[in-house]
């Protein structure tokens, strides 16, 4: 395909326009037309992924005081001082139990709905509904309401009451309070994982389970054989998004635990956010979200190298 | 032709350009009260201000108390500090000694603000190398309110009784709050403590003449025998006596669901319009160490970053002058000499007696103690919060608990 042009040669007098036009190849033009359909959300990334994350790295070698207005360059020691922090090691202690938690009984109690909800029945699809309705609720006034509850003098121990058990302090001990946050995270979003599960359920092949109760092999079995395998590769995906998602929980520990009793339910997000915005070490802070970043990028790099032990792709 | 008309109108836009009202300014004013009526009250002010400032408006942006030091501090780092901002004692030290303050003395000094009525004491806490850096508008003396009914019908001494016998102490406080706690309503309510808000506690551990640090605050002090006395004391009269709510329970005095309540006195405009108790307002009871005022206070500041603190603090200075420090006494009790007094006090806080205004207010100003506060507070109070975790609960080891946040906090306070 050519790309001259016969206006190339035209005579142009004083005060007259160029007529000279650019013409494109169809190689150029459809590469231009690929740049243009993928320029927002390029724009989009560069500016609230890349450029914040190097500037959060730039804040990391400096110490900020906004009050003072300083802006000092210490180098390395803000991650100097993540290696000698005594606070840290209990804040991660606290995030791994949460995160172990929350996936843990997340993804059991998502798979067990998911089954439950997979059959043919009258009326299933409110159930569905209804298991799916608090992903949709606001998660503040979705906490609110349950640090009610919770209350040592709440509706779950009212209710405990009723039946002569006496519930314990749920938000004050260490042990019910960790509890406490990871049931509320995951009754709150365990209808996303559980339609994803669904979805899966209803992906598998019929034949294979019709040829499986030929074969007299037991329901179990066939769970274990037939459906794990074929949904693995939608557990992977649940799994990578609530282990994301569980090192990112803020709102939950704000409001109902403060991060205490003690530090007993200090994740790393609240932790970050009490250095950056509460004490004013930004320069801190930012060290402790490249910290986050690192953890939450190894751990999906890690789970993306087990898929291929681990998950079955039927193609 | 062509020249003339571009000099007329060069020479017309130079006329309207002289004639033209000053740029409008506008100055914000962070606060923490969302109160119509506050905001009313302000939004007068700031009239009364522009009438004398033409261009110049003053918005008032309300932000929730929870997190208000938080916000301003993120708004000063996003490059949009306010003009102006209430400040929290505990957050005092903080903005004082970091520079942000524009210094008010050249904006206080005139005739008419009459800086000789205001009470010099309470300036300590907002000075440094003695400039005035911020000027405290509200001086709240916290107070024990009563819910004489519930009192009465759980058959125990109400304070005023106690107060007539000059019997008004803590360990008999503590039973009056003990008998309502047997009859199954609360006993007495440290406001908005919730086990997270230690500094409150404040209010009971004065009484054994207890403090968190030195007076330089450079040592820490939890461990000292007097916290440790009134740390025991409290935490029997939660877990032994039932006489104040143990953690994670509800209650609400003004709702009726408390004996006693010690708070600020200007939560008075919360006590129930609607089916009312017969309700009173004492003193902070006496404790070992004899009697005792503790008091809040909130400043307003200019920020030096602003763009244009010279005016911002012009009206600071109009927003506190004699005449609308009086219109503000109704809300926020004043610094102002001319204003402590129970006559000026009663047109303002018509809920409240003479006695109660000369017994609470008046002596709580004239002799508090400032709540606790401290450089780098917002940390040390969360260190501090965690530690006191292991005294909440039932088979607590107090001293071994304040001996560890002794540990955690000195190398905060000694920076």
């Amino acid at each position: 395909m050519t790309a001259a042009s016969t206006d190339d040669a035209a005579p142009h007098g004083p005060g007259q326009p160029s007529r000279k036009r650019f013409a494109l190849s169809m190689r150029q033009r459809d590469a231009i037309a690929g740049y243009l359909f993928i320029a927002p959300q390029l724009i989009g990334i560069t500016l609230f992924v890349l450029v914040p994350l190097g500037l959060v790295f730039w804040y990391s070698l400096h110490e900020w005081n906004v009050l003072a207005n300083t802006f000092t360059f210490t180098g390395t020691a803000n991650y100097q001082y993540l290696l000698s922090d005594p606070a840290l090691p209990e804040t991660l202690m606290a995030t791994g139990i949460f995160s172990a938690g929350l996936v843990a009984f997340n993804m059991s109690l998502a798979l067990l709905l998911a089954v439950l909800l997979d059959q043919k029945l009258r009326g299933i699809t409110v159930f569905r509904t209804l298991f799916f309705s608090p992903v949709v609720v606001s998660l503040v006034a979705w906490t609110i309401v349950w640090g009610f509850l919770l209350q040592k003098n709440g509706g779950i121990n009212g209710m405990l009451q009723t039946v002569g058990i006496e519930g314990p302090n749920w938000l004050r001990t260490p042990t019910t309070a960790m509890i406490s946050v990871i049931v509320v995270q995951v009754f709150k979003n365990v209808g996303l994982n559980m339609v994803l599960f669904l979805a899966a359920l209803q992906g598998v092949p019929r034949e294979l389970y019709e040829a499986a109760r030929v074969d007299g092999i037991p329901v179990f079995k066939q769970f274990r054989r037939i459906t794990l395998p074929l949904i693995s590769p939608t557990m992977l995906l649940t799994m990578i998004i609530t282990i994301v998602g569980s090192l990112q929980v803020f709102a939950q520990i704000a409001i109902l635990t403060q991060g205490g009793p003690g530090m007993s339910t200090t994740v790393l997000v609240y932790y970050l956010y009490q250095q950056a915005f509460q004490f004013h070490y930004f320069g801190y802070g930012s060290t402790l979200s490249i910290l986050l970043f690192v953890i939450v990028a190894g751990l999906t790099f890690l789970q993306w190298q087990l898929r291929r032990r681990f998950v079955f792709y039927e193609n | 032709m062509r020249r003339l008309t571009l000099l007329s109108t060069c020479a017309a836009v130079a006329v309207l350009s002289a004639l033209a009202p000053v740029a409008a300014q506008e100055l914000r004013m962070t606060i923490w009260s969302a109160n119509e009526a506050h905001l009313a009250l302000f939004n007068g002010i700031a009239d009364g201000f522009a009438a004398t400032h033409p261009g110049v408006t003053v918005k008032f942006d309300s932000l929730p108390f929870a997190d208000y030091t938080t916000t301003v501090t993120t708004q000063i780092a996003g490059g949009n500090a306010p003009d102006l901002a209430w400040i929290l004692e505990t957050a005092a030290s903080d903005f004082v000694n970091s520079g942000a303050l524009y210094a008010l003395d050249g904006a206080l000094g005139g005739d008419a603000y009459d800086l000789g009525d205001v009470s010099k004491p309470p300036l300590g806490l907002w000075s440094k190398d003695g400039q005035i850096l911020a000027m405290p508008f509200s001086t709240s003396p916290f107070a024990m309110f009563v819910n004489n009914d519930l009192i009465k019908s759980a058959g125990a001494k109400t304070p005023a009784e106690l107060i007539a016998a000059g019997e008004w102490t803590w360990d008999n406080a503590v039973a009056t709050a003990s008998a309502v706690g047997a009859s199954g309503k609360a006993g007495l309510i440290v406001r908005d403590f919730n086990y997270q808000t230690w500094k409150n506690l404040a209010a009971i551990w004065m009484g054994w003449g207890a403090q968190p640090w030195s007076e330089d605050g450079k040592t820490c002090t939890f461990a000292e025998p007097a916290m440790v006395d009134a740390m025991t004391f409290i935490h029997d009269a939660i877990f032994a006596q039932n006489a104040m709510p143990g953690p994670g329970v509800n209650a609400d005095f003004f709702a009726g669901d408390g004996a006693l309540t010690i708070t600020q006195i200007s939560r008075a405009s919360l006590l129930p319009k609607e089916n009312p108790f017969d309700w009173d307002l004492v003193p902070l009871p006496a404790g070992p160490a004899g009697e005792y005022y503790l008091i809040g206070q909130a400043a307003i500041g200019v920020f030096a970053s602003g763009a244009n603190p010279e005016l911002s603090a012009d009206f600071l200075a109009y927003m506190t002058n004699p005449e609308n420090s009086a219109k503000l006494a109704q809300f926020f009790p004043s610094i102002r000499q001319s204003l402590l007094n129970a006559d000026a006090l009663s047109k303002t806080n018509p809920l409240l007696s003479r006695e109660q205004l000369d017994s609470v207010v008046i002596a709580g100003i004239a002799n508090g103690t400032v709540l606790p506060g401290h450089s780098g507070f917002a940390q040390i109070e969360q260190v501090v919060r965690a530690g006191l975790d292991a005294i909440w609960v039932q088979d607590a080891d107090i001293p071994a608990a304040l001996s560890n946040i002794c540990n955690r906090i000195q190398p905060l306070l000694a920076r």
